[in-house]
This record gives C-alpha cells, sequence and structure tokens, in this order.
C-alpha cells in the first residue's frame, strides 16, 4: 500500500469518524453548563466529612481509591516492562562501567549548566516532598510530588557525570523503594480490612481543622506513599534508558 | 463558545491520528500518540468546566463556592502520569525493535517476517 | 474554622476568561498542529515541550491546577528527557 494510497484512506476514515463526533456533540449540553449530579454532590459534603480541602485528592485517595490503586499498579508494570525489555540482549557484553563518549568530540558541559543543576537539586527536592505530603490542602498531590522528586535525580545527572547518578540511585535500592510505595498503598487498604471496614476506608482519626497536614486521615499517608513510588518508578526508566545509552554496546 | 472545546479536541484527535498513519519513524509516532492522549485531557476538562466556577480546592474561598467539576479533574491527573510511564514502555520496545531489524521505519517493519 | 488563609473572592469577569480560553484553544490547536508536521526529530522534541507548557497553561485557564502540575512536570520535563535519551540510543547505533 502506497502512502498517498494510506492518506486517502485515513482521510476517508476520518470523516467518518468526524460526522459521528459532530453527531455526538449535539447531544452535550454545552460548554459551562456541567448538569451532572456527581460533582456538585461530592463538593457539597467532601470537606465536611474528610477534613481535606483539597476536593481532587480527597478523591482520588478516598472516594474513588480503588481506581487509584490501579493506575498506580499500571504505573508498576509500566517500569517493571521498561527494565525488563532494556535488559541485555544475546550477543552484548556490558564493559565495565567507563565513560563511552570519551572518544567523540563533545563538548564538556558548561559550568553554568553544572552550577545551575547544582543549586536546584535541593529545591527542586523540598518542593516535590511538600507537593507529596500536602495532598489534602493545596493542589498538590502524590503523583506531582513524586514526578518533581524524580526530576531532582535528573538534574543531579545534568550537574556531574551518568556515575555519579548511578551511585545516587542503584538499581537494588530504586526497585525496592518502589516496591514500599506500591506495596504501603495496598497494605492500607489491606489494613482497614483487617478492623472489619470496607477496603481503603478512611480509618485513621480525621483531626480538628480541616486541611491541615495531620487531619483527614489516611489520604496524606496514601498521598505519600505514592509519591516515592511514582518517584522511584520515573527514576527507573530515566536509569534504565540512561544505561542503554552510555554502558552497553553491541558486543565486540 | 458552547461547543469549540470540543471541535478543537476533535481537531487535535484528527491531526494526531493523521501522523501516526503517515509517520517514517517509530519516534515520530510515538510522539503523535502522545498528542492524541493529550486531547483526552482537554475533553475530559472541557466536560467538568462551569462558567464562572472556581477551582475545587476550599483553602482560601469560603466553603459551598460553586467549582467546577472535581472527578473529571482527578481522572485527568492521574491520566497524564500513566500515560508517561505507558510511553516510555513503548520507547523501550522502539529500541529493541531497532536492535533487532535495524530499521526504524514502520511501513518497511510491517512487512518483516518471524 | 480555618484561620490561615486569606480569603480570595473570584472577581475575573467571565468574559476576560472567555477570550482567554479562546486564545489558548487556538495557541493548543497550532501546538498540536506544529508537533506533528515537523519531521526533524531534536525539534520535534522541543516542540513537544513547548506544547506541553501551553496544555499546561489551558488547564490553569480551565481551573486545575492540578492538572496543571502533573502536565508541566511531565509533559515539558521528563517526556522530551526520555525521547531524547531513545534518540541518542537510536543514532549511536547508526554511526
Amino acid at each position: 500500500m502506497t502512502p498517498s494510497q494510506r492518506r486517502w484512506i485515513f482521510l476517508v476514515a476520518g470523516a467518518g469518524l468526524a460526522a459521528f463526533y459532530l453527531w455526538g456533540l449535539s447531544g452535550l449540553p454545552g460548554f459551562g453548563n456541567y448538569p451532572g449530579p456527581y460533582g456538585p454532590a461530592i463538593l457539597r459534603i467532601a470537606v465536611a466529612q474528610t477534613n481535606a480541602t483539597g476536593v481532587v485528592s480527597a478523591i482520588n485517595f478516598d472516594y474513588r481509591g480503588f481506581d487509584t490503586v490501579g493506575e498506580e499498579f499500571i504505573l508498576f508494570v509500566a517500569a517493571t516492562g521498561v527494565a525488563i525489555v532494556l535488559r541485555m540482549l544475546r550477543g552484548e557484553r556490558e564493559r565495565s562501567a567507563v565513560d563511552e563518549a570519551a572518544d567523540r568530540n563533545v563538548p564538556p558541559t558548561s559550568s553554568a549548566v553544572r552550577m545551575v543543576a547544582l543549586l536546584f537539586t535541593g529545591p527542586v527536592v523540598l518542593a516535590g516532598w511538600w507537593l507529596a505530603s500536602h495532598a489534602q490542602t493545596d493542589p498538590s498531590g502524590g503523583f506531582q510530588g513524586g514526578v518533581m522528586l524524580a526530576t531532582a535525580f535528573v538534574l543531579i545527572y545534568l550537574s556531574g557525570e551518568f556515575l555519579v547518578f548511578k551511585r545516587f540511585s542503584p538499581a537494588d535500592i530504586t526497585d525496592a523503594v518502589e516496591a514500599v510505595g506500591a506495596g504501603g498503598y495496598a497494605a492500607i487498604g489491606v489494613s482497614a480490612v483487617a478492623m472489619g471496614l470496607a477496603y481503603l476506608k478512611d480509618f485513621l482519626p480525621l483531626g480538628q481543622v480541616p486541611g491541615a497536614v495531620s487531619s483527614s486521615g489516611t489520604i496524606a499517608l496514601i498521598s505519600f506513599f505514592v509519591g516515592i513510588e511514582v518517584a522511584a518508578a520515573f527514576i527507573l526508566i530515566v536509569a534504565e534508558l540512561l544505561e542503554q545509552t552510555l554502558l552497553i554496546r553491541q558486543g565486540g | 463558545m458552547q461547543v469549540f472545546p470540543f471541535v478543537v479536541v476533535a481537531w487535535i484527535l484528527g491531526v494526531g491520528l493523521y501522523g501516526v498513519v503517515t509517520s517514517r519513524h517509530l519516534v515520530h509516532q510515538i510522539i503523535c500518540l502522545i498528542v492524541v492522549q493529550s486531547s483526552t485531557y482537554v475533553l475530559l476538562l472541557g466536560v467538568g468546566y462551569v462558567t464562572g466556577a472556581v477551582a475545587p480546592y476550599y483553602f482560601d474561598v469560603p466553603n459551598h463556592t460553586p467549582a467546577v467539576d472535581p472527578v473529571v479533574q482527578a481522572c485527568a491527573l492521574t491520566d497524564v502520569v500513566v500515560e508517561a510511564a505507558v510511553t516510555a514502555l513503548l520507547l523501550s520496545f522502539a529500541i529493541q525493535a531497532y536492535k533487532r531489524f535495524g530499521t526504524l521505519d514502520p511501513q518497511e517493519l510491517a512487512e518483516l517476517k518471524g | 474554622m480555618n484561620t490561615l488563609a486569606v480569603n480570595t473572592p473570584y472577581t475575573v469577569p467571565v468574559a476576560m476568561m472567555d477570550v482567554l480560553q479562546v486564545t489558548l484553544l487556538i495557541l493548543v490547536a497550532a501546538g498540536a498542529t506544529a508537533v506533528v508536521l515537523i519531521r526533524a526529530r531534536v525539534r520535534q522534541v522541543l516542540m513537544l515541550s513547548i506544547y506541553g507548557v501551553l496544555l499546561a497553561v489551558l488547564f490553569l485557564v480551565f481551573q486545575a491546577p492540578d492538572v496543571t502540575l502533573s502536565e508541566l512536570t511531565i509533559g515539558a520535563v521528563l517526556l522530551p528527557i526520555v525521547i531524547l535519551l531513545t534518540l541518542a540510543k537510536v543514532r549511536k547505533r547508526e554511526q
């Protein structure tokens, strides 16, 4: 099938899809007129029931916590898949951890980049930690905080060499931290069952002030576990890809 | 303004699909897949929007101020992070395909056997 | 009662919000078209990063700061890193 044939078939099929889409669009209530009962119902009761002022995180980790367990395990499996797929193939042997690009004409990292990366590593770690532990007050949460923590580790790679990055995030510790994160979330749910409540029901005591860190029960705890799991997953992915690029060479 | 965001969603979807169909490089195809996924985020947030409402965070506004729908925001939030990991998995498949077959052209890869 | 926060009333007029949203939607549509049509590899990754920032601002104007944070860290930082690493791996083998 030639490329232009492919293009014509796509245009015809796309026109059909667009017709169906526009037909479906005519039944929507229009932009800005959200009618559904679920959203306003949750908004009415969320702050009083969970003592969390961040309603989105309350939904993610309390009302629809089971969906979030599923999403987190998708993340876990995807990171594991990257590690498995990128393992060494037959006929490829790993050289010792020496910088392979030493003979290529690569300009050295400018000192401005290294200094800025070094200066920003600490604040980014702090910001990521703050995001991951304040899910119940502001627009923060485990997912955003975890990704920011992973970005801090990439800053370490930018400000130094790959070997420094490897020393800061050895593969077995990253794997263990990711497993602790994923397992911790599931364990919180199971311990609710052990107490005779439904799976993932909020069982820690709710505090007095809505939106404080110590109130809102298990939401803060779950968000923390999600944060470290997401951070470890992304550090694992980036570390695997970096190792592929820099260390492994086709045998011989 | 009543249907304009949804028309933009259809446009982004169509453009992304066009990129996937007529691509000659696996990494370009994966990037177009990212564009297609981003159209779903815009659709989710567009469905839940309420005119004249605030974000659903009651830390600094009084309780029970009218807010936009928080459920679709929760969906879109986890969506963004998880799709990034799945994209990384796809990219690692592309690397393995290149190692094994030596080419990254999807139209050549389709003809390989075994 | 929460005594720490400041009471901020919602003061942006709805018409200005509409104009902002329409502008950003047009920019996002143009950004998506640019990402697909650029075929040079590294340039496409940079355009993807810009597209991520545009999307993040659009989500902010749709009153969703949580999704903004997610999209900003992922779409503008992490995805381009991963894609550039893949491109480096593939290009190295081409030598």
